[in-house]
């Protein structure tokens, strides 16, 4: 990133006679200030000079790696869906627990909203996240055209950021192992192992996502 | 910068005659209805910001109440049932021992949803009254509340894995008691409250004393 554009100039010296010299211009999303739109090397990191956020971070071939990890980690969901999430034994009694069946807890009359909330929350606004991100990214990875709608896909996957849950949801998972422990012996199943390694993958996932770049190469490679 | 909270001489798109997109960062001539790069709708200060701060706000202030008043979860073991409130789980988790794990939730439950209320309330009206803090303080701030914020669900998903998991006919069953629904609803409507708010507000306090 070259330098935030003194406040000298106006919109004038900005845009010339096409009106696309704004292309060249980048706005910081946080507080508002103009840098010039110039190349990031990958591995380095372009700062707002006013605010400090981080602009661009580009990595040599992030794409291709966040569409495996999004990819990865939505057939982990699958799998973790199903597959018995934990194992119950008290007294003689057994029990088996689903990720559907905590979902399903509040399904009993005045509470089912809240189980379409979890299961929305844990399950499938996470798996819709990682499905746009997939379906953005991946033409993007291949050096193709994006697919049609991309950028509405991409808005999504941006938009249901904070919403998608997942890792909370593990973190619970924790804490009620302990409110159980002194009432019976619960052993973790390989839904739990797959549902911990999806959030795992999908907190990489985020650390290699740089949104501006993103956007940038989509509208790279959308013109014709 | 350090001090003022803002470069020397930085320029914003708005003092431009510019609107630029918070999504991609695209920057477009003032009146562009919708942005270029990826679609999203473009306002140069969204204007209805605060009111929406303080409308989910308040909404979310209000649910808070019952989800402390009433049950998050009925236990009942060997045919005694018990009700615990969000604070009694915490009390109990500390009586048997577990310490870390009532900090959790007494951080999750109590001391974040609070804290949020007051750093929300807080930013907005130090949107209005310049000076109060710099802005790169105020930003951290709103940085936290923003990640802060989905962590506060965690007890709404033990009550949800609770209730599934124990079901030990005469030994032991959980149900989830009203609580869960009004602090989820609470969680949520702060979360709307603090994505209402227009960050861009922070550093446009500025202004105007640069010039
Ligand atoms: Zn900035
Ligand atoms: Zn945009």
């Amino acid at each position: 990133m070259g330098d935030s554009v003194p406040s000298g100039s106006d919109r004038n010296d900005l845009q010339d006679s096409t009106g696309d010299a704004l292309a060249s211009l980048i706005a910081c999303p946080v507080c508002d200030t103009l840098h010039r739109d110039s190349e990031v090397p990958d591995g380095a990191q372009a700062r707002c000079h006013r605010c400090g956020t981080v602009l661009l971070a580009p990595r040599a071939g992030a794409m291709t790696q966040i569409v495996l990890l999004a990819l990865t980690a939505a057939i982990l969901m699958v799998a973790a869906i199903f597959f018995p999430f934990l194992d119950l034994q008290a007294g003689g009694q057994h029990r088996e627990g689903s990720v559907i069946g905590a979902i399903l807890a509040f399904s009993d009359g005045w509470m089912m909203p809240l189980s379409l909330a979890v299961g929305a929350l844990v399950v499938l606004l996470p798996l819709t996240r990682l499905l746009a991100i997939v379906y953005t990214l991946a033409p993007m990875a291949f050096g193709w055209r994006p697919a049609p709608h991309a950028e509405r896909a991409f808005r999504l996957a941006e938009g249901l950021r904070p919403w998608a849950m997942a890792e909370v949801f593990i973190v619970g998972v924790a804490v009620a192992l302990v409110k159980i422990a002194g009432l019976a012996t619960v052993t973790p199943g390989f839904a739990f192992w797959a549902f911990a390694l999806l959030v795992l993958i999908t907190a990489l996932k985020d650390t290699f996502m740089c949104r501006l770049s993103v956007w940038k190469t989509l509208e790279r490679r959308r013109a014709p | 910068m350090e001090d003022a909270g803002t470069a020397p001489g930085a320029l914003t798109a708005r003092a431009a005659g510019l609107v630029a997109c918070t999504q991609c960062g695209r920057v477009h001539p003032l009146g562009t209805p919708q942005c270029r790069r990826c679609g999203s709708d473009l306002a140069s200060r969204d204007d209805t910001s605060l009111q929406r701060v303080w409308a989910w706000l308040f909404a979310g202030m209000i649910a808070y109440v019952p989800a402390n008043l009433s049950p998050m979860l009925l236990t009942s073991t060997f045919g005694r049932t018990r009700e615990n409130t969000i604070i009694g789980g915490v009390f109990e988790l500390f009586d048997h021992g577990s310490y870390g794990v009532a900090l959790v939730i007494f951080l999750a439950s109590v001391v974040v949803p609070i804290g949020k209320f007051i750093a929300i309330a807080y930013l907005a009206l130090s949107v209005r009254s310049r000076g109060l803090a710099r802005g790169h303080a105020r930003q951290r701030l709103y940085e936290v509340v923003e990640f802060i914020g989905r962590w506060s669900m965690i007890d709404v998903f033990v009550v949800a894995i609770l209730s599934a998991l124990v079901q030990l006919d005469f030994i032991a069953t959980v149900k989830p008691g009203v609580a869960a629904a009004s602090f989820a609803l609470s969680v949520a409507f702060t979360m709307l409250s603090a994505q209402a708010f227009d960050p861009r507000l922070i550093w446009d306090s500025y202004e105007v004393e640069e010039t």
